[in-house]
């Protein structure tokens, strides 16, 4: 296992800017998630470190070793496709050894590790049945034997649940989590689902339009986002933003939302008056009846244990996380009010996040 | 019908319909075999009963067609006859109750080991060119890929005979006329752009992941494709084996143009069997019956993937 260092990276195809100045860091043991919306570069830096692509510029080291321009066969890692690329005129137990093969390990050698790798997959039953007629979740399992049993330096997976129905996929996300731990692998997961990376990663990388926008904890990227887009992509329903006109100095822990108030934490950097955006949480909104925002309930959507409450404000329709015990009539007038230490501030034209006392403690990205 | 109609599907053709279809193709396939049958016939006729006015269904069969097909005889006058031991096999003693002796083999072996090595060298040859080619348009960003793609497909908009006379006169120059090699390369011109588009359609099939799951796992680009993209392949190229086998085993005019005594093909040959007063047409007959037997060795030995191969596509998986 090995640290993936990864600095600089760009790819370009003919005119499309696919992935731009990429860096970040994998440490040795860390769960990785590539995180973001179709279309923005994760697949392709993924395959680049792969050695499936060449990159632009940039480079790509694995375990400190310079492999930017190896082809993939030289680079030691191991690769779990979406569709799982399982070799269909192969069984099981060919498909999973199908690696070793090109390493030239010796028949009693070959016939252990392959046997192992089924056991700790629990497909052992399988060994001697074509994959055609493998259920989804066992053919993933074979792709992973095929991954596993040749020990890499790391492990690349492309969205490996995606084919793979919801209920199979839940089990799936712990076995991969369990999985990564006992080998203690070096994971980078690539994923649009951020329920998936939040269950499973150490880091996330918040990619959009070929940029890495954050690399942090799940929990860093959740409650201190480093922009817009990554603060309105993670969370569901995602957070809510208010425009306003201002301006910021250093140590000031208050904003004027219109003619009101509203504490902030602790700016540290200064700002010239400019559009900025507030960024509140769902579910540090809460109602209060002389709260600084007033407006109309909308409607509510039943969840459970709580419910989100759509708001029609002046700034939008707001969205609250509340209780589902308490009851709300649509159409009537609530006030409303945000926890202060828990908000976001956002200049609107780089949609970079202001940095203020609550950026402070937790990595930033 | 009222049992039919109870259990009326929109998808399954009615018991009815089934039936008529099927009568279709029954119908069909008697048409087509007709001919067929009447050559296999033909070829065991003798050369009277061959051309007797209005023909025979039913007849006595003689191997004398086949007897003629192998062997080249000269006429004897019966005293020259009479003073000749036992006759050496069948064909002989045939051959001399119509006053002939067996003088020697016939062209017709050399001619169909000929066509056996052209077709089948061909064949191979356009198939693995074509397989090479298919999977290079199929995976890597080519240069003008589709103008060379439109290139290689424009070669079959006129017939080939077309380019007959330069072809002739280049043969001649270079010294490829009347050679197996030159024939083979003339067929594999020729089939190799149906094999570059038909492999490529069933290359474009295969998934990319397969290959690039082999790389990953230590093995070259060339390795991959050997492992993992020729054996998801067979059937394609069975497919397109089969396409190029017929062309070139039934070729007929460059043939006739191009090869005369060292590299003549089959059909050529065939139709020019003369015997006593004309066309021997029982020896044509036998000629043709013995030429059908490899394509359809061929094809049957390779029908699953023919049939696969011609639906390929249509449904996935």
């Amino acid at each position: 296992m090995a640290q993936i260092r990864v600095e600089g990276l760009d790819k370009s195809f003919g005119t499309f800017h696919a992935v731009k100045a990429a860096s970040f860091t994998v440490e040795d043991g860390q769960f990785l998630c590539l995180l973001g919306p179709s279309g923005c570069g994760k697949t392709t830096t993924l395959r680049m470190i792969a050695g499936l692509e060449l990159p632009t510029a940039g480079t790509i080291r694995l375990g400190g070793e310079d492999v930017t321009m190896n082809r993939a066969s030289a680079r030691d890692i191991a690769f779990v496709f979406q569709l799982f690329a399982l070799y269909p005129h192969m069984n099981v137990r060919r498909n999973i050894g199908f690696p070793l093969k090109c390493e030239g390990v010796g028949a009693a050698e070959h016939d252990r590790r392959v046997v192992e790798a089924a056991r700790i997959l629990r497909i052992s039953h399988l060994l001697d049945r074509s994959v055609s007629g493998l259920a989804g979740g066992d053919r993933q399992r074979v792709a992973l034997g095929r991954a596993i049993v040749r020990q890499p330096k790391c492990f690349l997976m492309d969205e490996p649940l995606g084919a793979l129905d919801t209920e199979m996929r839940e089990a799936m996300i712990h076995e991969l989590r369990g999985l990564h731990d006992r080998l203690g692998a070096t994971t980078v997961y690539v994923t649009h689902d951020q329920l998936e990376a939040m269950a499973m990663a150490d880091m996330i990388a918040v990619m959009n339009n070929g940029i890495v926008e954050q690399v942090a904890s799940p929990r860093d990227i959740y409650d201190r986002p480093a922009s817009l887009f990554v603060a309105d992509f993670i969370g569901s329903p995602p957070m809510n933003f208010l425009p306003f006109r201002g301006r910021l100095q250093v140590g000031a822990q208050a904003i004027w939302l219109g003619e009101r108030e509203v504490a902030i934490p602790a700016a540290r950097e200064a700002l010239v008056e400019s559009d900025l955006v507030l960024g509140v949480r769902p579910e540090h909104v809460r109602f209060t009846d002389r709260g600084m925002v007033r407006g109309e309930v909308y409607g509510s959507e039943y969840l459970g244990t709580t419910q989100i409450v759509t708001v029609t404000t002046r700034y939008g329709a707001l969205k609250a996380r509340s209780p589902s015990s308490i009851c709300f009539r649509t159409g009537e007038s609530v006030g409303l009010d945000f926890r202060p230490d828990t908000l976001s501030v956002f200049d609107k034209a780089s949609g970079r996040a202001i940095r203020t006392a609550l950026y402070e403690g937790g990595a930033h990205g | 019908m009222s049992v039919a109609n109870a259990a009326h599907s929109v998808v399954e053709p009615s018991a009815g319909t089934r039936r008529f279809a099927g009568l279709l193709v029954i119908l069909y396939a008697i048409i087509t075999m007709i001919p067929l049958v009447w050559i296999v016939l033909t070829s065991f006729k003798s050369p009277d009963d061959a051309i007797s006015y209005p023909p025979k269904i039913l007849f006595k069969p003689s191997l004398e067609g086949y007897c003629n097909l192998f062997t080249t005889r000269s006429r004897q006058t019966p005293e020259f006859i009479q003073t000749l031991g036992q006759p050496h096999g069948l064909c002989d003693s045939i051959a001399r109750s119509r006053n002939m002796v067996v003088a020697g083999p016939s062209n017709y072996v050399p001619r169909f080991v000929n066509s056996l090595i052209i077709a089948f060298g061909s064949t191979m040859l356009a198939v693995a060119l074509g397989t090479l080619s298919a999977y290079g348009f199929s995976r890597f960003r080519v240069p003008l890929k589709d103008d060379l793609l439109f290139f290689i497909l424009s070669t079959r908009m006129m017939p080939p005979i077309a380019v007959a006379i330069p072809i002739y006169l280049m043969y001649r120059t270079v010294g490829l006329s009347d050679t197996r090699l030159g024939m083979i390369l003339l067929y594999t011109s020729v089939n190799v752009s149906l094999a570059v588009w038909l492999l490529k359609g069933f290359i474009d099939e295969i998934p990319r992941e397969y290959e690039e799951a082999a790389m990953i796992d230590g093995y070259t680009r060339f390795q991959a494709f050997v492992k993992v993209v020729l054996p998801q392949a067979t059937t394609g190229i069975a497919a397109t084996a089969i396409f190029c086998l017929i062309f070139a085993w039934n070729e007929y005019a460059f043939a006739v143009l191009l090869t005369s005594g060292n590299a003549q093909t089959a059909p050529p040959f065939i139709p020019i069997i003369i015997g006593e007063g004309g066309q021997d047409w029982p020896a044509v007959a036998a000629g043709t019956t013995l030429f059908l037997v490899p394509i359809v060795v061929f094809t049957v030995l390779l029908r699953k993937h023919l049939l696969r191969g011609i639906t390929f596509g249509a449904v996935r998986k």
